[in-house]
């Protein structure tokens, strides 16, 4: 395996099980989610956040999903700005727009911006829940008997009182699917798991996979912006 | 019935002495053009018209003009090889351009292609990543009986389809990313289809894919703009292949 991390190959396929590892990570934090508008008590939810929180496996997959992020932005910056080099002297018209997709050119910026909205969503979030002592501390709730943290006010709170924030978490959720109709698909045909049947398939699950990320995020602070908890 | 004739045109092409020289855009007005006429015999009008005016010639490559040598190149109006998909810059007419259109025409950018004169680059980093091992070693002697090994007809005509690459470069000068990965991968998956490749296919695919980091071509980001460029319609498919055969390769190291 000599060599395997630094052909442009190798890095791609890290990149791409990168990325696989944080679309996983996604489909658990949507279902998690989806809670929030399922049940307007906010006990479901509040148990879910309160599992994740306290089991060890989630603790232990809690870091190496950190460190999986930390890893796919920067592996993307080192392949992007290796391939914005590959090109010293740019094309002066450039006509893209029949031969590739936008999303599949654009890649990094999406990242980045998705990378912003992380940013500001662990500010809001996952800030004041770890670090209770430093940020605004959670309210406390009981659940079938059992004491827990009262997440369910925390989302539901930013929700009802901004409808910036509402309408920002709805474009991350955008940004996020536009990233993932060419990541999906393209993480699997750089592993090499892809054919001429297989690439249609990719192609279209990707499409379809894109649209229930961007809408099951979307669809929860606009369910909280049209009134729909109360 | 006569072709149209196109009375007045724009060219607004890449002028460049030499590989060292700063170079630049220079416009050209260019007059009654036939759209029966190709993309280069409307180029070599324009060039009679400079020589006749006791100014340098535009320099670019051509060669058979029928589409089979990959000689010819040029990106025109911000696409490779012109704005028709599937074939090459010498089988582009001028009944695709408007009148009084005018045409940007530029060499083929890429760091591993670079410019030698006007819209010439040099393309030896292509046959650099075929020498690293785009071929078979057989031993001379008598020529063996071409069906002396039976092929299955899918992986015949898959091979078929990677070996219509000529080598022109399209894919890398498209790709946002200067890839070389269609041209890599074409030649990869055309041996390693075949039995007569397969001995070879591990050290091939390593030794080509190493060649083709070291000469600067970027990292491939799947977007499939090289193989809407491609003069051939070469599929990316053979991408995921040279994926397989790489990874495969590394493994067994």
């Amino acid at each position: 395996m000599s060599n395997f991390l630094t052909s442009s190959i190798g890095k791609k396929m890290l990149l791409s099980i990168s990325g696989l590892f944080l679309i996983a990570f996604l489909c658990v934090h949507l279902a998690l989610n989806l809670l929030l508008i399922v049940d307007n008590s906010g006990d479901l939810f509040n148990i879910g956040a309160h599992f994740m929180a306290t089991n060890p496996i989630i603790k232990i997959v809690e870091p190496i999903l950190a460190i999986g992020f930390i890893f796919h932005i920067v592996l993307a910056s080192i392949l992007t700005l290796q391939n914005r080099s590959a090109r010293p002297i740019k094309y002066d018209r450039r006509n893209q727009a029949g031969n590739c997709t936008w999303s599949s050119r654009n890649m990094y910026i999406l990242g980045g911006l998705v990378l912003i909205f992380l940013a500001i969503h662990l500010w809001n979030f996952w800030w004041n829940i770890k670090f209770p002592s430093l940020g605004t501390p959670l309210a406390e709730t009981t659940v079938d008997g059992v004491a827990m943290e009262n997440t369910y006010a925390l989302v539901s709170g930013l929700f009802k009182s901004s409808v910036i924030y509402c309408l920002l978490y709805i474009l991350g959720g955008i940004f996020l699917g536009l990233h993932l109709t060419h990541g999906f698909w393209s993480a699997f045909q750089s592993i090499g798991f892809s054919n001429q049947i297989w690439r249609k398939r990719l192609e279209c699950v990707a499409k379809i996979f894109a649209f229930i990320i961007a809408a099951g995020f979307s669809i929860i602070p606009l369910y909280f912006m049209l009134g729909l908890a109360n | 019935m006569a072709d149209k004739i196109l009375k007045e045109l724009t060219l607004k092409i890449w002028r460049q002495k030499d590989a060292k020289s700063k170079g630049g855009f220079e416009t050209y007005k260019i007059h009654n053009i036939s759209t029966g006429s190709s993309f280069l015999e409307m180029l070599d009008i324009l060039n009679e018209q400079l020589v006749s005016e006791n100014k340098e010639p535009v320099a670019f490559d051509h060669d058979c003009r029928e589409g089979i040598c990959g000689t010819c190149s040029l990106f025109i109006d911000g696409r490779a090889h012109g704005p028709d998909d599937d074939v090459t810059t010498c089988q582009l007419h001028m009944r695709r351009f408007n009148e009084g259109a005018t045409i940007t025409i530029e060499p083929w950018r890429c760091g591993a292609f670079p410019v030698i004169k006007d819209l010439i680059v040099d393309r030896g980093a292509y046959e650099k990543i075929l020498q690293a091992g785009g071929y078979v070693s057989v031993n001379t002697g008598g020529v063996p009986d071409g069906n002396a090994i039976p092929i299955a007809k899918p992986a015949a005509d898959e091979a078929m389809d990677a070996a219509a690459c000529i080598g022109c470069g399209a894919c890398a000068a498209t790709c946002k990313n200067s890839s070389a990965m269609l041209f890599v991968a074409a030649k990869v998956s055309q041996l390693a289809l075949l039995p007569q490749g397969k001995i070879e296919a591990a050290r091939r695919a390593k030794a080509m894919v190493a060649k083709m980091d070291e000469l600067g071509f970027g990292n491939c980001t799947n977007t499939g703009a090289c193989e809407s460029e491609c003069p051939k319609s070469i599929s990316i498919e053979h991408i995921a292949r040279l994926n397989r055969e790489f990874l495969k390769a590394k493994l067994k190291d």
